[in-house]
């Protein structure tokens, strides 16, 4: 990939993440959640991972994000109102993230075999990598077992939803 | 100059941060879940950079990676159909999205 796309696409996505984090209106943190995901997206095209990306584009960026928007504007959030501001949680929750970052960057730091760049594809000339060939491949013959499982467990999880919506609550 | 694993593996892990600190910082459920599925992707991240680090005796990435991305994908969204129900049926009895207005455990 080339390194200039990589710094766009990776600046424009943290950006995005922290603007989820920092909006206050529910609306505006999903929106920067498509576009976070869009540049990820873009991420993955960029490691020759087409098939990933476009399942990045349609999962996330299409029905998980719809799914959330319509809950926001069914439960009909507003840009929540100034609270008290609990002082010891802030400091405390910055403190641990920031620690955390900096543990990351000193373990990387320290990590003399991810510091390679990343080696060429050897395809036969003349032809493009085909990945979604290799990844069907993969998930039917050596993954066979586990996709079947997160079939059923999409069918519990659609029945639960039924359920779980349906209950009166009193 | 030239990109390796390390950039791809500090992105995802800003990325991972970021999901962190909204979770420990906000108060808004629908906004903490978010952050999940930032946090979610951010693996997805590094994985997918594993896969392509990783060339194969065949020239090709390792595609065993790009499965477990693809059943993470497959989880996250029956997890987001899950949580976004239970979210529902919390707001339908409290009539609330804030954390810190649900701290009983039963009622």
């Amino acid at each position: 990939m080339n390194p200039l796309l990589f710094w766009l696409f990776s600046l424009l996505m943290l950006g995005f993440g922290v603007s989820v984090v920092v909006n206050r209106n529910p609306v505006a943190s999903a929106l920067s959640l498509v576009s976070s995901f869009l540049c990820l997206a873009a991420l993955f095209v960029g490691l020759d991972a087409y098939f990933i990306g476009a399942i990045q584009v349609i999962v996330y960026a299409g029905a998980v994000m719809v799914l959330f928007l319509f809950i926001i504007m069914l439960l009909d959030l507003r840009a929540e109102e100034r609270r008290k501001f609990n002082k010891v949680a802030f400091f405390g929750g910055g403190l641990v993230a920031l620690a955390f970052a900096a543990q990351l960057i000193g373990v990387l730091g320290k990590h003399p075999r991810g510091d390679k760049p990343f080696p060429a594809l050897n395809l036969p000339p003349g032809e493009q990598l085909n990945d979604l060939k290799h990844v069907g491949e993969t998930l039917f013959t050596s993954h066979n077992l586990p996709f079947q499982v997160v079939g059923v467990l999409i069918l519990v999880a659609t029945i639960g939803v039924i359920v779980i919506s349906k209950r009166e609550l009193k | 100059m030239t990109l390796t694993l390390n950039h791809y593996l500090l992105v995802s892990g800003l990325l991972f941060t970021i999901g962190f600190a909204g979770v420990l910082l906000r108060r808004n459920i629908i906004i903490i879940f978010m952050c999940l599925e930032l946090m979610l992707n951010a693996a997805n991240l590094s994985l997918v950079a594993f896969s392509r680090f990783n060339v194969g005796p065949d020239g090709l990435p390792n595609f065993n990676a790009q499965v477990l991305v693809f059943f993470i994908i497959t989880v996250a969204a029956a997890e987001v159909a899950v949580g976004l129900a239970i979210i529902v049926a919390l707001f339908r009895a409290r009539q609330t999205t804030n954390v810190e207005d649900i701290s009983s455990m039963k009622f």
